[in-house]
C-alpha cells in the first residue's frame, strides 16, 4: 500500500535489464496486469487514479529477468496532475511499453497510443476489457487496427488471465514504427481514420447496471442513494466488527489465552520487572486485557481482538464500494459541498480512504490537481479522519459509555473537517480547479478480487501495525519503570489539565500517539476518566498530531515547510476544540 | 439540415443529445477535454446536472464525464432536433 515516491529519488536500473513500462489511460487494468505480470500484489480499484506513484516488479521474459513498472495512468502525455507527470518522467527511462488500451474505449485511448508511438519507444498494445467489448455492441477488427498501428495487438482480459500468455510471449515483438510527430488535430484526424476502419457499433438496450449508473448522479435520486449507501456501509461495517470481536476474538481470548497468561503469571510469580512487561498489572485471577498493558496481554488483545475485526470488515466494504465502481459517483455528489472546503468532489476519494489509514489517504492526494488542494486535502486528512484502528478503539472504550457519546467524538470531528475546511479555504493561497473526471462504469466484482484485496490490506496492518504496537506497549513500560512520564506529566499538567480538563497522565497518551492512535486511546482506559473526559481525550487524540506513519508521508508529500505548518494546524486546532469541549461538557 | 439552437452544457437539458461546437477559453481546458475525447464535432448526451453549481455528467461513446460548473459553461453545444 505504501510505495516508493519517485519525487526526491533517482530510479535506478539493474544494468543490462529491459524496463517495462506498463501505460495507458487511468482504470483500464494496468495494476491488474502487473500483479499477474510480476506476482507483486498492488491495489487495483475501479475509479481513476488508483496508482499514484510508480511500483515495481520483475518477470521472466524467456531466460532473462525484466524489471515491469506500473505506471499511474493518464490520458495524455502533457500531464495535468502529479500523478501523470510521474508517468511522463517514467516514459523517459523504459524501454518497452506495454500500452494497455480499454477497448471499450477505443477512441479516447488511442489519442494516448498514437503519443507514445510518436515517442519512439518499442512498444506492445494489450487491448483489455475484452471480454465486455461483446455486450456493450462494440466489434473491433483486431488485424486491421494491428496494420495500421504496426504494433502487436494482443486481446486481453486482465482480471482473469486471458491472453496474459500471449502477450508475454509477444513482449520481443515489441516495436516502434517510427511515427512523426503531430498535432493535436491531426492526431484526431489520424484516430478517427482508424476508427472508421476497425470498429463497428450496433445499438443494444441499457442493462439495468446501466440505468443505475444514471440515477445514481441524478440529484434528487443519487443523493438518496449516496445516503443509504454510506448508513448501509456504516452499518454492516459495524455488525461484521463487533460479531468478529463478539463470537470470535473475545471468546478465543476469554477462553483460550487467558489460563495461559494467568499460568505464565504464576510461573514468574505474579510480578517483577519481566512480569509487567509481558503481562502487565492482572489481579484477582481475571485478565483485563485493555488495561493489563503488558506485551502478551494488551500488546496482542488490542491489535488482534480490537483493531483487526474493524480493519477486515472497513476494507470489506472499502473494497467492494472501490470495485463497483460508486466512488466516483459520490465525489459529484459532494462537488458542491468539497468546493467549500478548497476541495473539489474527487477529494472525497483520498478522505474516505483515510477512515481506513491515513497513510495511503495522503498518498491518494496526488490525484488533485494543485499543491493548494493537495495541502488542504492532506491536513483536514490528518487532523479529522479517524484512521480504522483509532476507531475502533473510540467504539470499544466510548462505545461502553452509550452511543451519545460515540456521536459526540464523530460530531466534533465532522464538525472540525467542516469549519477547518472552510478557514483554509479563505486563507491557503494557491488555487483550487474544477471537477473533471471520467466515471467508469459499475462493475460487478469477483468475489477473489475482493477477497485478495482484502487480504492485501489486512496482511499490510499485521505487518506493520502490529510490531509498533508492541514497540509502543514496551516503550511505555520501559518508560513507566524508569518514572519519565511523571516528569512530563508534571510538566504539561497546566495544558493537559487546565485546559483539557483531563487528569495529567493523561498527557502520556498523547505522548503515544505518535507511535500509535490505537495503544493511546487504550491508555486513557485505567485513567478512570468520566464519560465527558473520554470524549475529549479521544477527539483531541484524534487531533492532536499524526501518528509516525502518516507524519512521514505527510513530510514526503507536502516538504518541510508544508509540514510545518499542517502540523502548526493541528496542534493549535486540537488545543482549542478540546478546550471548547472542555467548557461545554 | 436546419441548423439546431446553441446552448451551454449548463443550459442543456438533461437527456438530451448534441454535437459540442466550441470549447471557449485557454488552450489548457480544450487539451484536457480532448483528452478525454471531448472536442469540437463529438456527439454527447447529457446525463444530470447537480444542484447548486454542482457537475454536468454527460456521456459520450462509452465515456462518461463529470464535468465541473465553471467548464460545462464554456463548452457550447448545437442541440440535436428533440
Ligand atoms: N471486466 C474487466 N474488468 C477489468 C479488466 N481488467 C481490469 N479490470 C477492472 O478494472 C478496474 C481498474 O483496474 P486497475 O488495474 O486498477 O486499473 P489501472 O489501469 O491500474 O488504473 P489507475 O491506477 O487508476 O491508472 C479494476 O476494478 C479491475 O478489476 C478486464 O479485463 N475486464
Ligand atoms: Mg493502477
Amino acid at each position: 500500500m505504501t510505495c516508493h515516491s519517485v519525487k526526491n529519488e533517482r530510479i535506478r536500473q539493474k544494468s543490462g535489464v529491459k524496463r517495462i513500462l506498463l501505460m495507458g489511460n487511468p482504470n483500464v487494468g494496468k495494476s491488474v496486469f502487473f500483479s499477474r505480470l510480476t506476482g507483486v500484489r498492488v491495489i487495483a480499484s475501479n475509479y481513476p487514479g488508483t496508482t499514484v506513484s510508480y511500483m515495481r516488479g520483475f518477470m521472466k521474459l524467456g531466460e532473462e529477468e525484466a524489471e515491469v513498472i506500473d505506471v499511474p495512468g493518464t490520458y495524455t502525455l502533457e500531464p495535468t496532475s502529479e500523478a501523470e507527470e510521474i508517468a511522463l518522467k517514467m516514459l523517459n527511462t523504459g524501454d518497452i511499453v506495454i500500452n494497455v488500451v480499454d477497448a471499450t474505449n477505443l477512441e479516447r485511448n488511442l489519442n494516448l497510443t498514437l503519443q507514445l508511438l510518436e515517442t519512439g519507444t518499442p512498444m506492445i498494445v494489450a487491448l483489455n476489457m475484452w471480454d465486455d467489448v461483446g455486450h456493450r455492441g462494440i466489434h473491433i477488427d483486431l488485424k486491421r487496427l494491428e496494420e495500421l498501428l504496426s504494433v502487436p495487438v494482443i486481446p486481453t482480459v486482465a482480471i482473469t488471465g486471458q491472453g496474459i500468455k500471449e502477450l508475454v510471449e509477444h513482449i520481443p515483438y515489441a516495436t516502434s514504427p517510427e511515427l512523426a510527430p503531430s498535432e493535436h488535430d491531426e492526431r484526431w484526424l489520424a484516430i478517427g481514420n482508424i476508427i472508421d476502419q476497425v470498429q463497428q457499433v450496433t445499438h443494444r438496450h441499457h442493462t439495468w447496471l446501466e440505468r443505475l449508473e444514471d440515477t445514481s448522479v441524478k440529484p434528487l435520486t443519487g443523493g438518496f442513494i449516496a445516503l443509504a449507501v454510506l448508513v448501509g456501509a456504516f452499518l454492516v461495517v459495524r455488525f461484521i466488527g463487533e460479531g468478529l470481536i463478539g463470537y470470535v476474538l473475545d471468546p478465543i481470548f476469554e477462553n483460550l489465552w487467558t489460563p495461559v497468561i494467568l499460568g505464565l503469571s504464576s510461573l514468574l510469580g505474579g510480578t517483577g520487572f519481566l512480569h509487567s512487561i509481558l503481562i502487565g498489572s492482572i489481579a484477582g485471577g481475571e485478565v483485563n486485557y485493555v488495561e493489563a498493558f503488558g506485551l502478551l496481554t494488551t500488546g496482542l488483545y488490542v491489535p488482534f481482538a480490537m483493531v483487526l475485526p474493524y480493519i477486515a470488515s472497513f476494507y470489506l466494504i472499502l473494497g467492494l464500494l472501490e470495485d463497483i465502481g460508486y466512488l466516483p459517483r459520490l465525489a459529484i455528489l459532494m462537488d458542491t459541498i468539497m468546493h467549500r472546503l478548497g476541495l473539489h468532489g474527487y477529494a472525497i476519494i483520498p478522505t474516505l480512504l483515510g477512515l481506513g489509514c491515513n497513510v495511503p489517504a495522503v498518498l491518494a492526494t496526488r490525484i488533485l490537481e494543485s499543491r493548494r488542494e493537495r495541502f488542504i486535502a492532506a491536513t483536514l486528512i490528518s487532523i479529522a479522519v479517524p484512521c480504522a484502528a483509532l476507531q475502533a478503539m473510540i467504539f470499544g472504550l466510548v462505545g461502553e459509555r452509550g452511543g451519545q457519546y460515540v456521536a459526540m467524538v464523530y460530531g466534533t470531528l465532522f464538525i472540525v473537517w467542516i469549519i477547518l475546511g472552510l478557514i483554509l479555504n479563505r486563507f491557503v493561497k494557491g488555487f483550487s480547479p474544477e471537477l473533471l473526471i471520467e466515471i467508469p462504469p459499475y462493475r460487478l466484482p469477483l468475489w477473489q478480487t475482493v477477497l485478495q484485496k482484502l487480504w492485501m490490506r489486512v496482511r499490510w496492518f499485521l505487518r506493520e501495525a502490529i510490531p509498533i504496537i508492541l514497540a509502543a506497549v514496551l516503550v511505555i513500560n520501559i518508560l513507566y519503570t524508569l518514572g519519565v512520564f511523571n516528569a512530563i506529566a508534571n510538566f504539561t499538567a497546566p495544558v493537559v489539565t487546565g485546559l483539557l480538563g483531563l487528569p495529567k497522565e493523561a498527557v502520556v497518551a498523547l505522548v503515544i500517539g505518535f507511535l500509535r492512535k490505537d495503544v493511546a486511546v487504550g491508555m486513557l482506559a485505567p485513567l478512570a476518566l468520566t464519560s465527558e473526559q473520554l470524549v475529549i481525550g479521544c477527539v483531541v487524540l484524534a487531533m492532536f498530531f499524526p501518528c509516525i506513519a502518516t507524519f512521514v508521508v505527510l513530510l514526503r508529500e507536502l516538504g518541510v515547510a508544508g509540514l510545518l505548518k499542517a502540523a502548526g494546524i493541528m496542534i493549535a486546532v486540537a488545543l482549542l476544540v478540546g478546550g471548547l469541549l472542555n467548557l461545554i461538557l | 439540415m436546419s441548423e439546431g439552437k446553441l446552448v451551454n452544457l449548463r443550459q442543456m437539458p438533461p437527456g438530451r443529445s448534441g454535437k459540442v461546437v466550441e470549447i471557449q477559453g485557454g488552450a489548457g481546458l480544450f487539451n484536457r477535454l480532448s483528452a478525454l475525447g471531448v472536442r469540437p464535432g463529438k456527439k454527447i448526451t447529457k446525463v444530470s446536472s447537480m444542484l447548486m453549481r454542482g457537475p454536468v455528467t454527460i456521456q459520450s461513446g462509452n465515456t462518461r464525464l463529470a464535468i465541473g460548473f465553471g467548464m460545462a459553461n464554456r463548452i457550447i453545444v448545437e442541440l440535436d432536433e428533440a
